[in-house]
């Protein structure tokens, strides 16, 4: 499936701002990426599988709290870092 | 004065916004500033190991995104991320069947942080610490290449064994923080409970202090297995007991390299030093000038001399301005093990310099005469060739510097 990454993770994606990854879930497509992009994971995702304060992953435009979220494969998915700070 | 001999110095420096370095002629007459590495991301320590001068380790995290650590084998020149930066066991998976191992007291506390939202959450979270950031980072012992430790925030212990790729927990301090009563706090004051000033003895790779902000100084004599606070002497007049064990607010604690069992802290609540095994830290920041105070973040010691030391000191009255006291920036030394300090300001702002030194961000080189240098809160660095008696800005603009550490090239 689709999946947007966002400016401050493209080091890991070699610039791209859209890649393929997949998974039956948030939490398994997140390992698909760490696999091929691999540090990427944790810096979203905390060891205890929580998500780091200032990310936010969209699932078809919804946001989900958990990557015990269920994916289809058809779906688009946006990680997005919250703007914060200055 | 005698001639600096023939090195070239390099200072290694970590900032807000990322990293620098910058290197001097062999007479240290020129530097030129290189960077920035990793230009955005939080550089809270930048090293260099002192049995390899090609092996360098940065701890970095960037505003959005988790903490990590970047290191080098050939002195800078490349970089790669920790294929394991430091983490905290994963917490068991909680289900909605009770563990019947666990007691009624631990399973009410393993579901408190339901209750409080900071941890675990519904749908599978999990409870348990997360590193937030890792806060420091010091070479292993002599007889251990390729050993590094770090610390954290949540105070937190790791050590790799390969020089910075695969990091594993100190499961004997950590356990030890877990369970002592305010030493796992996050999110306290400015910056949070921090690990720091990790000190190898020379001596015996077993031997080690440690220190948490807000939480005190600790020593093992196990390589990390079992800790004993070692805060006796130590003021810590914001807290409720003033006799209590730990709880302390070390800012730096620096073991003098030629006599090991000399020990010079900068705490929140002065300055101390502690020969072992003597058991009580002196505060020797009463000999301070009373204008100037004794609170700070960094001191430094002579490598070659035990009873030399600088300090930076700070305003730490009222509000905590963390500021130059009076707008008027200076170091300070002591000859004597601290029975005496004298000023030093020739070529530092007269007035209006309202900056400070944190904790990482001053040092000194191994150079003869040696140098001395510290980095700013407005991204200054400055730089004394004559052992602290004076003072030149070798470089202005940068971010907010957090650490510098100091190499012959």
């Amino acid at each position: 499936m689709l999946v947007h990454i966002p400016s401050p993770l493209r080091s890991y994606t070699k610039g791209a701002s859209k890649v393929d990854a997949d998974g039956a879930s948030v939490d398994e497509l997140l390992n698909h990426l760490d696999k091929q992009f691999p540090g990427i994971k944790f810096r979203m995702i905390d060891e205890q599988s929580r998500m780091r304060q200032h990310i936010k992953i969209f699932v078809n435009k919804e946001t989900v709290e958990t990557v015990k979220a269920p994916l289809k494969s058809a779906d688009e998915v946006h990680i997005i870092c919250a703007l914060s700070g200055g | 004065m005698a001639k600096p001999q023939g090195n070239r110095v390099k200072l290694l420096i970590g900032t807000r916004k990322g990293a620098f370095t910058l290197t001097s002629d062999p007479v240290r007459s020129t530097w030129n500033l290189e960077g920035p590495l990793y230009l955005g991301h939080i550089v809270h320590h930048y090293m260099v190991d002192p049995r390899d001068a090609n092996s360098q380790v940065m701890a970095m995290k960037a505003g959005h995104l988790g903490p990590t650590v970047f290191y080098s084998k050939d002195a800078g020149k490349t970089w790669k991320e920790s294929s394991k930066p430091p983490q905290f066991p994963k917490a068991p998976e909680k289900s909605g069947t009770p563990d019947p191992d666990k007691s009624l007291s631990e399973m009410t506390e393993s579901t408190k942080g339901d209750q409080t939202g900071k941890e675990g959450s519904a749908d599978g979270a999990k409870d348990g610490s997360a590193v937030d950031l890792v806060f420091w980072l010091t070479p292993g012992h002599e007889s251990q290449p390729g050993v590094w430790y770090a610390g954290t925030a949540p105070p937190g212990m790791f050590i790799t064994t390969d020089g910075g790729d695969t990091w594993a927990p100190v499961d004997g301090f950590n356990k030890y923080c877990e369970t002592s009563d305010g030493l796992h706090g996050e999110g306290a004051t400015p910056g949070g409970q921090l690990t720091h000033s990790i000190l190898i003895d020379p001596r015996d790779a077993k031997h080690m202090y440690v220190s948490i902000s807000v939480g005190g100084t600790f020593e093992t004599t196990d390589a990390g297995a079992t800790w004993t606070p070692i805060n006796k002497g130590i003021q810590a007049d914001f807290l409720p007991d003033p006799d209590t064990p730990y709880g302390h607010d070390p800012h730096f604690v620096v073991m003098h390299p030629q006599n090991p069992d000399r020990l010079y802290q900068q705490n929140h609540c002065g300055i101390y030093r502690i020969d072992r095994p003597d058991a009580k830290w002196v505060r020797i920041g009463d000999n301070m000038p009373k204008e100037a105070g004794d609170i700070g973040f960094p001191i430094v010691v002579h490598p070659h001399d035990v009873d030399r030391a600088w300090v930076f000191p700070m305003d730490g009255t009222e509000v905590w301005p963390r500021t130059s006291p009076g707008g008027r920036p200076a170091v300070y030394e002591t000859k004597d093990g601290g029975s005496s300090w004298h000023r030093h300001d020739k070529g530092l702002p007269a007035e209006h310099g309202y900056f400070t030194v944190k904790r990482q961000a001053m040092c000194a080189d191994a150079a003869v005469p040696l140098g001395l240098y510290f980095g700013t809160t407005c991204g200054e660095v400055w730089g004394s060739l004559d052992e602290g008696a004076s003072y030149n800005c070798l470089v202005r603009h940068l971010p907010e510097i957090y650490s510098i550490t100091a190499t012959l090239d």
